[in-house]
């Protein structure tokens, strides 16, 4: 087990070998899409008419604690999709993607400091930790803030660009593996220190909060939290949908081909950037996309979003669902922000223990994830259900 | 000089009243000082007599405290006391220092008409004579907080004419530190002309100049002014820039001698505060040299990325803070030692948690970095709250031992704590005894042969797995060793690790791995160039432009400063 080279780079070309299996090329199955709609209905039907119209008192009824919760979480999961991409798909691990997040973040949350208007502690123009650093006018970079489309507009550009222009600087210099998260992660931290200061315009340690309303609706009221809600369901679905065409494309197989074997890809006349870029941009962009959805529903941004331990906390999502699948990131995503909602209510000083016992495990014993036990079981049973058959034979 | 006749009838009195006092039979309140006081007391006053000194307006009769005057001090409206005190101060007057002292100590009570100071059964007026009993009426003497910082000013000021050499030294240096006005300036000049001491008089004409600054005639000024300008102090350049900006000095002679003198100090400060700058560089750059050398081993050697360093670090810390306690309950007489014991404790003590994590966990993880990765995150997130749990979440406190507290003043503004030229020399000391270890010994020779060609050094039979386990409990060990040099300047906390992981592995990533020379260049070139950024643009944006620098670093030499030969880097 020692020598490195006898031991396969991902610990992923068994599962590898079943997406890329080209009889398996279409969008999804009969069962995939029933799993698909019956979601949809879920988010737009049931968990609004079990929070809305069921009384408090029913068995049935479901909290608005529950709601908000299940809502950040699928933002989480659109973070964790977008995370087994780049890591799951094309073996490149970020552990920079919570500056993505928190730069989508940031960008929504611009919009919203504007929306509050004058109703802040200081009844003043400009938001209130301006007021509070005596500024009299906003810097430039909050020129256009006002404006619902454009900040929506920064939500992608923001982030897709600065992903774009280090991820060029990044593979044309070949920087890989280990080499690059690494990067990531002081990039990552830079960015951090460059919120935290009070000089750069958003907010600094305590960033924004206190949001009242988004396109003039009342952020606290019932409507808005379940449209809130909805729409972050359909963005979690769309993203799931639009990385499965990408990854039973031709564009998401040579994804996989990068992977296993770069250099084969790069003999076999593809260019490995171009391919590499594309798909951190989008997976960055995506990660923006859940920055804007998490924002508005939990009422704050700041700079420790960017911190390694969020961005790293990403990575373990996918890798305890199942990285290389694309349901796996979002059961991961639930399961472990399932556990740390639970832990920090009841056992708050387990919690680390539990989560670092994770990162462990999962690595070591569980490459596959939770969703490679649904396999093995199932492989079990079947095994088991021969051999009866057997049995009962003889 | 029209004040010359009178200055010298003054002192003519002085000296009589002087030599009055010393015939009478009531020295209690001399009773501290010894005959060479006296004796240089008088050479003193006949000195000033002979018309050597130049008196200043404050200046009068020396004489011994009356009681009116211990009254003054001890009771009535602020305001009035400290007058009462200036004006004893400015002449120097003998007794006064004993009575501040009892003043201070709350041993003097007072009624309407007196002062009395009370030691223990021995009670006497303050300036006066013997009692036999304290007065009902007299009550406790109390001082506010401006008088109690005038008084200690004051007797900084009397300690100038002390007998000891010493406590002279001390008294200049505690008076150019706390800054002196022109009420001292009297003292100060009397004090000057009893010094013998050429290395003293020296310090006192900087501190008559200092206080003459703001002296009443243009010429004294101006004199005090150039004087100064031989200065390299920064507490001198910001006293003149405050007379010049704050509009006090409106004589323009004297301006431009001020503006002159400004210049000169900085260009003066300038070259220790650069020098400063590639100071605490060099201390920051050899802490990132002994944390980056572990890591850079442990990678090298087995493409581990450890991202637990930083707790191992932690524990080397923690480990030092527990040799220190068990040195404190134990061996308190050998406590100043107990760095040296401590060393070797936090070398093993993350040895041993390395040693346990290989065997366990990483040994299963080879060829898989990015598994590896996570796993260690794992394990750091595991340790942290260990250490939280075990130790607390709250820093615990360290003490250095007294030799390395203090400094080496090499310029006026340059003092290099010794603290951290201790770290440099360790640092340097851990990297040779590493460099020894790697090109000499066996185990280096097989580290060496598993890190060219894993498979062939099994083949010929190196147990490889055991190299890795000693080879990732040295790393391991060496952050130790790491956290306990930290502990000596730094807090040491659970979260002590974190700091300078991230700047650890830029070290790593730029210096290139398995190359000792290149750590060492990497850690102390990011070292001084983030100080020097950091003194150009702030902490926050020298941290970024070092990111970015090491960046497009990157892009020129994708395996670092020092490139192994083959593929390693792609791992």
């Amino acid at each position: 087990m020692n020598t490195a080279s006898t031991v396969d780079t991902t610990g992923l070309n068994v599962m590898a070998c079943a997406v890329v299996d080209p009889s398996r090329a279409r969008l999804l199955g009969p069962k995939g899409w029933a799993g698909v709609a019956a979601a949809l209905i879920t988010v737009l039907v049931l968990v609004p008419v079990l929070n809305g119209l069921v009384p408090p008192a029913h068995a049935l009824h479901l909290s608005d604690y529950a709601v908000a919760l299940i809502s950040k979480i699928m933002c989480y999961a659109v973070c964790a999709l977008a995370m087994d991409l780049i890591w799951g798909y094309t073996g490149i691990l970020s552990l920079g993607h919570g500056l993505f997040f928190a730069l989508g973040g940031y960008a929504m949350g611009m919009y919203l400091m504007r929306q509050i208007g004058r109703d802040g502690q200081y009844q003043a123009d400009l938001p209130d930790f301006m007021v509070f650093l005596d500024w009299k006018a906003f810097p430039w970079h909050w020129t256009f803030s006002d404006s619902f489309v454009f900040q929506a507009l920064m939500v992608l550009l923001v982030p897709g660009l600065l992903a774009y222009v280090f991820g060029w600087f990044a593979f044309r210099s070949r920087i890989k593996g280990v080499y690059f998260s690494i990067i990531t992660q002081a990039l990552t931290f830079a960015a951090m220190l460059l919120f935290f200061r009070n000089e750069t315009g958003f907010g600094g340690n305590n960033g924004f909060t206190d949001f009242k309303r988004i396109l003039g609706i009342p952020l606290q009221q019932t409507s808005t939290r379940l449209a809130l809600f909805a729409l972050t369901g359909s963005v979690l679905l769309g993203f799931f949908l639009l990385s499965r065409w990408i990854v039973v494309s031709k564009f998401g197989r040579v994804l996989q081909a990068i992977r296993d074997a770069e250099s084969r890809v790069m003999f076999s006349g593809y260019d490995p950037v171009s391919y590499k870029l594309a798909i951190w941009t989008l997976s960055a962009v995506m990660c923006g996309v859940a920055g804007a959805l998490y924002v508005p529903q939990v009422g704050i941004i700041n700079p420790s979003e960017m911190s390694a331990a969020a961005s790293i906390e990403m990575a373990i999502w996918a890798a305890v669902g199942g990285r290389g699948t694309l349901i796996g990131p979002i059961v991961g995503a639930f399961f472990v922000n399932g556990a740390k909602s639970w832990f920090t209510q009841v056992f708050p000083e387990y919690w680390l223990y539990f989560l670092g016992t994770l990162f462990i495990l999962v690595t070591l014993v569980l490459p596959g994830g939770l969703v490679s036990l649904v396999g093995t079981v199932k492989a079990k049973w079947s095994g088991r259900a021969a051999v009866a058959k057997q049995e009962q034979r003889t | 000089m029209s004040l010359l006749p009178e200055a010298r009838w003054l002192c003519h009195r002085a000296v009589v009243g002087f030599a009055q006092r010393l015939g009478r039979c009531d020295l209690s309140h001399l009773a501290g000082c010894s005959r060479a006081a006296r004796a240089r007391a008088l050479s003193v006053l006949v000195g000033i007599a002979c018309g050597l000194g130049v008196w200043g307006p404050g200046a009068a009769e020396a004489q011994a405290l009356t009681p009116q005057q211990a009254h003054a001090i001890a009771v009535g409206d602020t305001d009035d006391r400290l007058k009462a005190l200036q004006d004893a101060a400015a002449r120097g007057d003998a007794g006064l220092g004993d009575f501040l002292k009892a003043l201070e100590d709350g041993e003097v009570k007072a009624n309407a008409s007196q002062a009395f100071v009370v030691r223990g059964p021995n009670v006497r007026v303050a300036g006066g004579a013997a009692l036999a009993a304290l007065p009902a009426d007299a009550q406790e003497a109390l001082i506010n907080n401006r008088l109690r910082s005038a008084i200690s000013a004051v007797q900084s000021g009397l300690n100038l004419l002390s007998a000891d050499l010493a406590v002279r030294t001390q008294a200049i240096r505690q008076l150019t530190t706390a800054g002196v006005d022109a009420t001292q300036l009297a003292l100060v000049e009397k004090a000057l002309a009893a010094e013998t001491s050429p290395e003293l008089r020296n310090a006192l004409e900087k501190l008559q100049a200092l206080a003459s600054v703001a002296a009443p005639e243009a010429a004294q000024r101006l004199a005090a002014v150039q004087r100064l300008a031989q200065s390299g102090e920064p507490s001198v350049r910001s006293l003149l820039q405050e007379r010049m900006s704050g509009g006090a000095e409106t004589d323009a002679q004297v301006r431009a001698a001020l503006a002159r003198a400004v210049t000169a100090i900085e260009s003066r400060l300038a070259w220790g505060d650069r020098l400063g700058i590639v100071f605490s560089g060099i201390s920051l750059g050899s802490i990132l040299v002994i944390v980056a050398l572990g890591l850079a081993i442990t990678y090298g050697l087995m493409g581990v990325i450890n991202m637990a360093h930083g707790e191992l670090m932690m524990i080397g810390a923690y480990a030092t803070w527990l040799v220190q306690g068990a040195f404190r309950q134990w061996l308190p007489g050998l406590f100043d030692f107990y760095v040296l014991a401590a060393v070797p404790a936090a070398f093993a003590s993350a040895a041993l948690v390395g040693a346990a994590l290989e065997r366990t966990v990483l040994r299963w993880l080879y060829g898989r970095p990015l598994e590896t990765l996570l796993a260690t995150w794992g394990i750091s997130l595991i340790l942290i709250q260990a250490v939280r749990s075990l130790f607390g979440a709250q820093n615990v406190p360290l003490e250095n031992p007294s030799w390395m507290s203090g400094g080496l003043a090499v310029l006026p503004n340059l003092t290099l704590p010794y603290n951290r030229l201790v770290i440099i020399v360790f640092a340097a000391l851990v990297l040779l005894a590493v460099a020894q270890l790697i090109a000499r010994t066996r185990l280096g020779l097989m580290v060496r042969g598993v890190t060219q060609n894993r498979r062939m050094a099994s083949c010929v039979g190196v147990n490889t797995a055991r190299v890795d386990t000693l080879a990732f409990s040295l790393g391991s060990g060496i952050a130790g060793l790491a956290g306990c040099a930290l502990s000596q300047v730094g807090n040491v906390g659970p979260d002590l690790g974190q700091a300078y992981i991230v700047d650890a592995f830029m070290v790593v990533v730029l210096g290139g791995v398995g190359q000792l020379a290149g750590t060492v260049i990497a850690g102390l070139g990011l070292g001084v160039l983030n100080k020097l950024l950091e003194d150009w643009a702030g902490a926050v944006l020298a941290k970024i432009m070092v990111l970015v620098f090491i960046v497009l670093f990157i892009q020129k030499r994708p395996q670092g400063l020092f490139a192994m030969r083959g593929r390693s880097a792609e791992a």
